[in-house]
């Protein structure tokens, strides 16, 4: 059977893949395209690891079919910023060692960087509550927390300069 | 009581590890440790390149926990370079040094010392060798980041002497390591050199790894745990696009595809009859009776005194039981392995904590030659002990080789959830006496459980879910289930006898701790409530049953005074006053990992709400005591970890199960703590002991938690849960049956 063509928009490069219409766009983004930030941890959305951006939303990929994304602007933990030149939050991240495993990462980073740019000051009970969906096994949540607080500042920074 | 090996007993045995570890065999080869091992080389242990990069062949491995940055500390330390310059090669069997299985909290502990050895007898050598081209002596010669210079001002770099070369010298004891006063990188904080790359996308995980041609692969388990395979209707795949293959060995069933997705569709859609199992599993409720009457095998720990008598004529005597269920490991990503069966020979990419005993099961498991198969470590998702890594290695191996192509294997939430080996169910009775002085005079420690380890061992197939899918027999040993039974307080008569359960309702295997987070649940719950019944404040009551131990006594004093306890018997007779709809109180407990090794001792803060019964953890303090710290930042990230864990599975985790098998297989079913329930902050004091060795941090704190958190709901609500999870429902419970 003939797989179709689907046009992604990811990081702001238009990308081809043959795969079906009902394919989540989480294997696409990790098989076909290389994009390994997105993580599969439950396949059921209960846990965040696998989350990106579409238009800026926060999205589960793992349970969201590529059929329909057609010009919508997605992007991943690698659309954000590298390792020699991260994102705001990344940094921040970075700085407040707000990792252990890192598998919850990506999906912790991109919550971040949705909460931040529709709430730029988040308070704590905010901060919780916009990662609440989001599971961490190693027990790094208050660093996490922090690292958020941190990332609001460091945007802030950046915004003003 | 005090344990049969002394503090200073127990040191010796440390410095014997080193001595031991030059007599092992060294593990460029897959031989397994027989025979008479040869020295090992410094190059196995390290390599210096052309520019001055070391790289460091390491047998421990990154689970998580920010070894890899402790362990390049102690090298680039003892080697005198640059801390950036240091890498890690970690469990390749072909590449790096045996140092046994990443478990335990033993990877500092039992690793580190052996590289800082290597490190050092490298630098000696690199010295030696600088004498030579300067024409200087050694002894005149300092070394700063990798470059040696003679007072005359010449200078050589390690680089210009070896790089690209080998040593060709053995690691002997000549060297000395550093003393902790000249450290300039251990014991500083350390930026871990793995988070960049997890927070930009770049790690290098192993669930991202490919190899060209590459199948996926998912595997389908029986629907009751025993059941047998009847028939599989390969036909109902057929027409699925990715062409489809179904693999069956046993009751061993996969399927592999050529995209990811499609494995995972046709796994689904696969039709297979199974032959229900002649007797399912009992029924949850029935778990403790069925422990208690499962066949067991008794072993008596440790004995002193009389204990009998002593209860006897104890002025006061107390009797409890403690419960815990099974637990899952629930890492975030299930466990993915890579597989290549090539020309005779398996290649597995794995996340594995012991790649060489993985190695020798695989061998077993797929009829290959011990030398033919080599276990290439990558990291995965956190590891918390044997979870499902090793199983999925052996799915990937066994579909690689049933279609000759490299098979990539990730499980689905139910198969890890559902199918890792499980952290056991235990049961502990205790009895105790007091004497009318208020000291503990007797204590009847006895322990119900089955073994805590099921890991690849032996070359045993069955240590390996899919071989055991196909009749191979496991090889276990009775291991884990008497961690921290006994404890380190000073009790005249006391006695521990543990009841090792031949069967286990669950596969069972290494969690977190082993059984001693139950243990010393039952242990630090049980001496709580004798110092209530003595009318003793809790940390008091435990300092009166410590003396001599000044490192126990420091850390009790240590969280006394950070957490800012106020001395007083429990309950607190203060908050049920208060007329609202909160009560709060605190509890202690204090352990000493193994009775041996790194120490925590932990005030948890709790607040309960009286009307729904629902507990929340404000704030917690912990006093923790590992020996010489490596990276007090590293460290911190630990013992916070360790914390919020173990609060998840004391507050909500139980594993259930039906007659067919596990039924909490997801997130839903199986919830573990989440943003909101997380405490407000974790107040850490670090205990640091340069003089003394490393002890792994990866476990101490959350053996204490269990028994704190129910310490401080005692205290609180004058109510003992003795059963964990503790839930609103237990609370509410107790608090009617107070009441009435």
């Amino acid at each position: 059977m003939a797989l179709k063509e689907v046009e992604l928009l990811v990081n702001g490069e238009r990308r081809q893949i043959a795969a079906e219409g009902d394919t989540p766009l989480l294997y696409a983004l990790r098989n076909d395209l290389k994009y390994n930030g997105a993580k599969f941890g439950c396949g059921l959305a209960q846990c965040g690891a696998c989350t990106v951006l579409i238009d800026g939303q926060p999205v589960r990929s793992c349970v969201t079919p590529i059929a329909g994304l057609a010009g919508r602007q997605i992007t991943t933990l690698e659309g954000l910023g590298t390792r020699e030149k991260p994102h705001p939050v990344q940094r921040a991240f970075i700085e407040l060692q707000a990792a252990q495993c890192g598998y919850c990462s990506n999906g912790m980073i991109m919550a971040t960087v949705a909460l931040l740019a529709a709430n730029p000051k988040p308070g704590d009970a905010e901060i919780r509550s916009a990662l609440e969906g989001h599971l961490c096994r190693c027990g790094t949540h208050l660093r996490i927390i922090r690292a958020v607080r941190r990332a609001a500042t460091l945007l802030a920074q950046e915004k003003q300069s | 009581m005090t344990m049969s090996l002394s503090r200073r007993d127990f040191l010796k045995a440390g410095a014997g590890l080193i001595v031991e570890f030059q007599l092992a065999p060294y593990a460029y080869s897959q031989t397994p440790q027989t025979g008479a091992p040869p020295a090992r080389p410094i190059d196995a242990w390290l390599a210096i390149d052309a520019e001055g990069q070391v790289t460091v062949f390491c047998g421990k491995v990154e689970l998580g926990t920010g070894i890899e940055t402790a362990m390049a500390q102690l090298v680039a330390e003892e080697l005198d370079v640059a801390f950036p310059s240091v890498h890690l090669v970690m469990g390749d069997t072909a590449r790096s040094v045996n140092q046994g299985p990443t478990v335990g909290s033993k990877t500092l502990q039992q690793g580190g010392p052996q590289l800082r050895r290597a490190a050092a007898e490298a630098r000696l050598t690199l010295l030696a060798m600088a004498a030579e081209k300067l024409a200087v002596a050694a002894e005149q010669l300092r070394v700063a980041d990798g470059v040696v210079s003679a007072p005359n001002g010449s200078q050589v770099s390690y680089a210009q002497l070896v790089g690209g070369k080998r040593f060709a010298r053995t690691v002997g004891d000549t060297a000395r390591l550093k003393s902790p006063a000249d450290f300039r990188i251990v014991g500083r904080e350390q930026a871990r050199v793995d988070i960049p790359g997890k927070v930009t996308g770049s790690h290098n995980y192993l669930h991202d790894f490919r190899l060209a041609g590459m199948l996926h692969g998912r595997v389908i388990r029986p629907n009751a745990i025993g059941a047998k395979l009847k028939a599989v209707d390969e036909a109902s795949v057929n027409s699925l696009p990715g062409n489809v293959r179904v693999v069956v060995k046993g009751n061993f069933v996969g399927v592999v595809a050529e995209r990811e997705e499609q494995a995972i569709a046709a796994a689904a859609a696969l039709k297979i009859v199974w032959t229900p199992p002649a007797s399912g599993l009992p029924a949850m409720s029935e778990l403790e009776a069925t422990m208690r009457r499962t066949s067991a095998e008794t072993q008596q720990m440790t004995a002193a005194g009389d204990v009998d008598a002593a209860l006897k004529s104890a002025a006061r005597t107390l009797t409890a039981s403690y419960r815990t269920p099974y637990q899952s490991h629930g890492s975030i990503g299930p466990s993915c392995a890579v597989a290549e069966v090539k020309d005779g020979r398996l290649t597995v990419w794995s996340a594995t904590q012991g790649s060489w005993m993985l190695a020798g099961n695989l061998a077993t498991l797929l009829g290959l030659p011990p030398a033919a198969v080599r276990v290439i470590w990558m990291e995965g998702s956190g590891c918390y002990g044997h979870n499902g890594a090793d199983d999925v290695a052996a799915d990937a191996a066994l579909l690689s080789q049933a279609l000759s192509r490299p098979v990539r294997v990730q499980w689905m939430r139910s198969d890890e959830h559902g199918w890792d080996p499980k952290g056991p169910a235990m049961i502990v009775d205790l009895r105790g006496g007091l004497a009318a002085d208020q000291r503990i005079v007797a204590w009847d420690y006895q322990v119900i459980t089955p073994t805590h380890s099921s890991r690849p061992a032996g070359g045993a197939g069955g240590n390996l879910l899919a071989g055991l899918l196909q009749g191979m027999a496991p090889r276990l040993a009775m291991t884990g289930g008497n961690r921290n039974a006994p404890t380190n307080y000073q009790i005249p008569n006391h006695r521990v006898t543990v009841h090792w359960l031949k069967e286990s309702v669950l596969r069972a295997s290494a969690l977190r701790g082993l059984g001693a987070p139950q243990n010393t649940f039952a242990n630090e719950s049980f001496i709580d409530e004798l110092a209530a019944a003595a009318g003793a404040d809790p940390i008091a009551f435990r300092l009166k049953h410590l003396a001599g131990d000044s490192r126990a006594i420091d850390l009790l004093a240590k969280v006394r005074e950070i957490s800012g306890w106020t001395p007083r018997p429990s309950p607190s007779t203060s908050p049920r006053k208060v007329s609202g709809p909160v009560l709060r109180g605190r509890g202690v407990a204090f352990a000493r990992y193994e009775n041996e090794f790194a120490s925590a001792a932990v005030v948890v803060e709790v607040a309960v709400d009286r009307k729904s019964g629902m507990i929340s953890v404000p704030k917690v303090h912990v006093a923790h005591d590992c020996g010489l710290i490596v990276n007090p930042d590293g460290l911190k990230n630990q013992i916070e970890g360790n914390i919020i864990q173990t609060l998840s599975r004391a507050l909500k985790e139980q594993v259930t199960f039906d007659r067919n098998g596990v039924t909490s297989v997801d997130w839903v079913s199986y919830p573990i703590l989440r943003f909101s329930e997380i405490p407000e902050d974790i107040n850490i004091a670090l205990l640091n002991h340069p003089e003394d060795v490393m002890y792994g941090a990866g476990e101490a704190t959350a053996v204490t938690v269990f028994a704190a958190v129910a310490n401080a709901l005692f205290d609180a609500t004058g109510v003992r849960l003795r059963s964990v999870p503790f839930t609103a429902a237990d609370v509410l419970r107790e608090l009617a049956h107070r009441k009435a």
